[in-house]
């Protein structure tokens, strides 16, 4: 059976394509380039001043070992909120899948931290945990731990991390939910006749028919750890206790924006753009290979 | 959108045909970082100025945090709108300084427009933060606070101290902070927002000790920093120590952890003199102010303490009559009535001679001694090359660079010695990139 339908002619194919090419055109290559090009500039905060310094700002960032440990922490920060938020919103989707009762109020409520702006739900998680404020703190303290997130970087991280996990799971369990509504129940109905019990009906069953659903949460998770927790650490940390909670984007921020450092600020996007690009296009490569469509 | 512009433009040209029938006004934008009851003074001191006269029209708007405002401003300038006056943070000084062709010194603005202008009217301590070497002045003092310690009296009576002797050296602060903490205060005995403006910058200049070379970068961009000497370490050092029982607690880099001591929380607490206005709406308790500590074997100590808060610039490459009513506006801020009414109502220190002498001579200081006290810290002596202020680039990150130090001492992540040489160090990298960026 043929599926594809033929035009003649390459000019209408192109032309259907041009208003989606102009758009990405002007919203993500020429800023791109932008960046690329001051990345390769010294220049002052007003303008006045500028230089070519080919790779100066880059040399520069490889032999700060402040840039080092930054790329750790924001590796460290990715595989817990990634892990942490995949795997509870899995657990959370696949309970809500079940008949019970109440399970559209359920649902309901593990929607909503999604609606809440990052900065907001950073706000909202310093309230709690503010070492003399914070109820939570106070309840932490009352226990006999030390709790100073101000002071202790582990604290800092855990908050963070915390905060942007409970922030994803709402996006991650609404997509498993979806994923998990569309296996169908033949099949796990089937297992289940066989004798197959639910775990194991979870890990060869539903796991895999699942797959196309994890690949792209992994994805898109990796990326809003990358980019969009910047809110969250804007509100909460700023980065600190020295530096245990900035991550790469932060710095861009951070350079950039509150120190004018625009050179190294463009040279630490590309980098970032790069590493994102890069492991998007190892996840594509290697892990889709294992998915089953 | 539409209809409002339409409608402001009705209201102009109705009040344009009422007041003033020839020519028509000229708008000066003025970017401020004030919200709340500062940003109330600004519309008020704007209105003013509006009414006093018909050639100008002072439009202040809020333009965000300082950084934002800063931002905003210089994010204008490269798209070719920047405003008229743009108000900057003390730590964007430097920045502002370097950028000539983008900004218009005070000094040659009042000469310019022809206004009368006489830079010793005003307090040396606070312009000369904003003026060259030779007393010229490049932008002009707006909002000006110093350090003071903040203290609990309810909490003094509680642990049998004084309510109204606070302790004036170091030293008497770290034993009435074991008092205190003794007395119920387990959790923070004393301790202070603006983690290095408070323990560096104003630190150096109360014990009268140079944080960098070429007078604190006030005389070129070649300075480099020297603060890592064995007052501040000893300083730092104690520190550490009281973190560990919790009779000095960290409470970060900014001024979040005000809250700690109009809570309650903190009986002693080290912070801006602007935060008057918070203490005197939020405290449910007896307080007061006193001077900074020092350190008594320290030579010198107390010397002066130095300011912060922000200054307005002139951005460059505007009309001559618009300067003409800046300079106007200018003129009319430092009218002795307007300095008096500024520092009365918002609690920002005056900027000039005469209207700190006639607030004294009113006796409006026996009633608010707290308003004074960073007024007296500021003229305690005369300013020496290590007191007049400081002048560096990159003092945002400088800043980030020194807390991060401390905040590695007080963990325990690094010996106080440690910390301090590698806060010099790191900043003076910060340094010679900035000497760079502007030489070129």
């Amino acid at each position: 059976m043929q599926k594809r339908a033929i035009f003649g002619g390459t000019s209408l194919p192109y032309l259907l394509l041009l208003p989606q090419l102009f758009v990405v055109a002007v919203f993500f290559y020429w800023p791109a380039s932008q960046a690329v090009w001051q990345s390769f500039l010294l220049q002052d905060a007003f303008g006045l001043n500028t230089s070519f310094i080919w790779f100066e700002n880059y040399s520069e960032l490889f032999a700060d070992a402040g840039y080092y440990r930054t790329m750790m922490t924001t590796g460290v920060f990715a595989v817990l909120v990634a892990g942490l938020s995949l795997s509870l919103a899995l657990l959370l989707a696949v309970q809500a899948d079940k008949s019970i009762r109440g399970a559209g109020v359920y649902k309901t409520l593990l929607i909503w931290p999604y609606a809440v702006a990052p900065a907001v739900a950073g706000v909202l998680w310093i309230f709690m945990f503010q070492p003399s404020l914070g109820v939570v703190a106070q309840g932490i303290r009352a226990m006999g731990w030390s709790w100073n997130p101000l002071l202790n970087g582990n604290d800092a991280l855990t908050l963070v991390v915390l905060a942007s996990t409970w922030k994803q799971i709402s996006y991650n369990f609404l997509f498993f939910l979806a994923g998990l509504q569309s296996i169908p129940r033949a099949v796990i109905e089937a297992a289940a006749i066989d004798g197959a019990s639910p775990t194991r009906r979870f890990w060869t069953i539903i796991l895999p028919l699942l797959s196309p659903t994890v690949f792209f949460l992994i994805v898109v998770n990796i990326v809003y750890v990358f980019f969009d927790t910047f809110g969250i650490i804007d509100a909460m940390t700023q980065g600190g206790p020295s530096k245990a909670t900035e991550t790469l984007v932060y710095k861009v921020f951070f350079d950039g924006r509150l120190g004018g450092n625009l050179g190294s600020s463009a040279a630490q996007s590309v980098i970032l753009m790069i590493m994102v690009v890069g492991l998007t296009a190892v996840q594509f490569r290697f892990i889709e290979r294992r998915v089953a469509y | 959108m539409k209809h409002l512009k339409l409608l402001a433009g009705s209201t102009l040209l109705a009040a344009t045909l009422l007041s003033t029938p020839a020519s028509a006004q000229i708008e000066i934008q003025w970017w401020h970082a004030l919200t709340g009851a500062n940003n109330d003074v600004v519309v008020r001191l704007a209105d003013e100025f509006n009414k006093s006269q018909n050639d100008y029209k002072v439009v202040p708007s809020y333009k965000g945090g300082y950084a934002d405002t800063m931002n905003a401003g210089i994010a204008a300038f490269r798209a070719g709108n920047a405003p008229h006056i743009l108000q900057v943070f003390e730590v964007g000084t430097a920045t502002m300084m370097a950028a000539k062709g983008a900004i218009k010194p005070v000094h040659v603005l009042m000469q310019e427009a022809g206004e009368k202008f006489d830079p010793n009217a005003y307090l040396p301590t606070i312009t000369g933060h904003y003026s060259t070497l030779k007393g010229e002045m490049l932008s002009f003092p707006f909002n000006s606070s110093s350090t003071v310690m903040w203290y609990n009296k309810d909490a003094f009576k509680k642990a049998g101290l004084d309510p109204e002797s606070p302790p004036k050296t170091w030293p008497e602060v770290f034993a009435m902070a074991k008092k205190l903490k003794a007395a119920g205060y387990e959790n923070c005995g004393f301790s202070n927002a603006w983690a290095t403006w408070v323990n560096i910058e104003q630190f150096s200049a109360w014990h009268n000790l140079p944080i960098g070379t070429k007078g604190n970068g006030m005389d070129g961009f070649d300075t480099v920093l020297t603060f890592n000497n064995p007052q501040l370490l000893r300083h730092l050092e104690t520190l550490v120590e009281l973190q560990k029982d919790k009779t000095y607690d960290y409470s970060g880099r900014t001024n979040t952890g005000e809250g700690r001591f109009t809570s309650g929380e903190c009986p002693i607490f080290l912070t801006s003199s602007g935060f008057f206005g918070n203490v005197a709406a939020n405290a449910k308790f007896a307080w007061g102010n006193a001077p900074m500590p020092y350190y008594p074997d320290v030579s010198g100590a107390p010397q002066n303490s130095i300011i912060g808060g922000a200054s307005l610039w002139v951005m460059g490459g505007k009309k001559a009559d618009e300067y003409k009513g800046v300079a106007k506006f200018f003129t009319f801020l430092s009218r002795t009535d307007k300095q008096i009414e500024l520092h009365q109502k918002s609690g920002y220190l005056p900027i000039t001679k005469a209207a700190y002498e006639q607030t004294k001579s009113s006796g409006f200081y026996k009633e608010k001694p707290f308003l004074e006290t960073p007024l007296l810290e500021l003229t305690n002596k005369a300013p020496t090359e290590n007191s007049r202020g400081l002048r560096f680039g990159n003092m945002v990150q400088l800043r980030d660079i020194w807390s991060e130090e401390i905040e590695s001492a007080l963990s325990g992540k690094k010996t106080a010695k440690q910390a301090l040489d590698d806060a010099v160090n790191r900043g003076n990298k910060l340094l010679r990139q900035f000497e760079k960026t502007v030489s070129r």
